[in-house]
């Protein structure tokens, strides 16, 4: 069969998924995300007594604590699967992509496995993150002066 | 006040992310790849401060967070140490997330098996 025609008929028999509902589920999740971390950097700074750039750090620890935990006990794919970007928008989502590389690789050994591919899924972000972060930073020394 | 705007933010982020995943060939992976090199961008201008003031939570939770306290933290070491200070304060505030993510999961790892 010719590649084109091959490609037609894939697409025609794909699952369609509804990109509205898939739309509203990822906002609503994403807020509710938003929320919670709103709460608990409340939460840490008036029962805490730390300031509120603490207790940011305290809420990021926390999020990735859960996404860790959560992917460890199985049902955090499930939830990403139904919410998609609402999750993986979320520091969460960071913590979920370390987390199953890390369960994945621990069988090929603690060095080669677990230690050499922790970063499969995630290194990118921060590789990125990095790169961009120097570029736009002499960008912006050059600009506007530091 | 600061509740609503967080779930707007965040969740608004979070729909952006989906409309490119549902119209185009990207993994999630490209995704949050994108969205923390977008990060970066806002911050090296000062508008994602402004996001942050407004928004709070909503504004730390995103992926975007991460390039905003990457170059958060390389431009306050830049004031304080000179060009070098770029390499040096890169990771200052991004560490709670790394380090987190790095421990918790080495040491569930050890603990758990894989669920499939």
């Amino acid at each position: 069969m010719e590649k084109t025609k091959y490609h037609d008929l894939v697409s025609k028999n794909m699952p369609k998924e509804n990109k509205v509902l898939n739309c509203f589920i990822s906002f609503f999740i994403g807020g509710i995300m938003g929320v919670i971390g709103q709460l608990l950097i409340d939460f840490y700074s008036t029962n805490l007594n730390v300031s509120t750039k603490e207790a940011t750090t305290f809420m990021i620890v926390t999020l990735v604590f859960i996404g860790c935990l959560f992917t460890a006990l199985g049902f955090f794919d499930k939830w990403v699967k139904f919410a998609k970007c609402g999750l993986i928008i979320p520091i969460t989502g960071f913590a979920h992509a370390m987390m199953s590389s890390a369960l994945e690789y621990r069988r090929e050994g603690l060095v080669t496995g677990l230690g050499a591919n922790m970063f499969k899924l995630a290194g990118s972000v921060i590789v990125f993150g990095v790169v961009s972060a120097y570029i736009f930073g002499i960008l912006r020394i050059i600009i506007i002066g530091g | 006040m600061i509740y609503l705007n967080s779930f707007i933010f965040c969740g608004i982020i979070c729909l952006i992310g989906q409309i490119i995943l549902d119209n185009t060939k990207l993994t999630p992976g490209h995704i949050t790849t994108i969205f923390v090199v977008i990060g970066t961008f806002l911050d090296a201008f000062n508008i994602y401060d402004k996001f942050v003031l407004y928004c709070g939570g909503g504004a730390l939770v995103p992926i975007t967070s991460f390039g905003h306290s990457l170059m958060h933290g390389a431009f306050a070491s830049y004031q304080s140490v000179g060009i070098m200070g770029l390499f040096v304060g890169m990771f200052d505030l991004t560490s709670p997330g790394i380090v987190g993510a790095i421990i918790f999961s080495f040491i569930l790892s050890l603990i758990f098996k894989p669920q499939n």
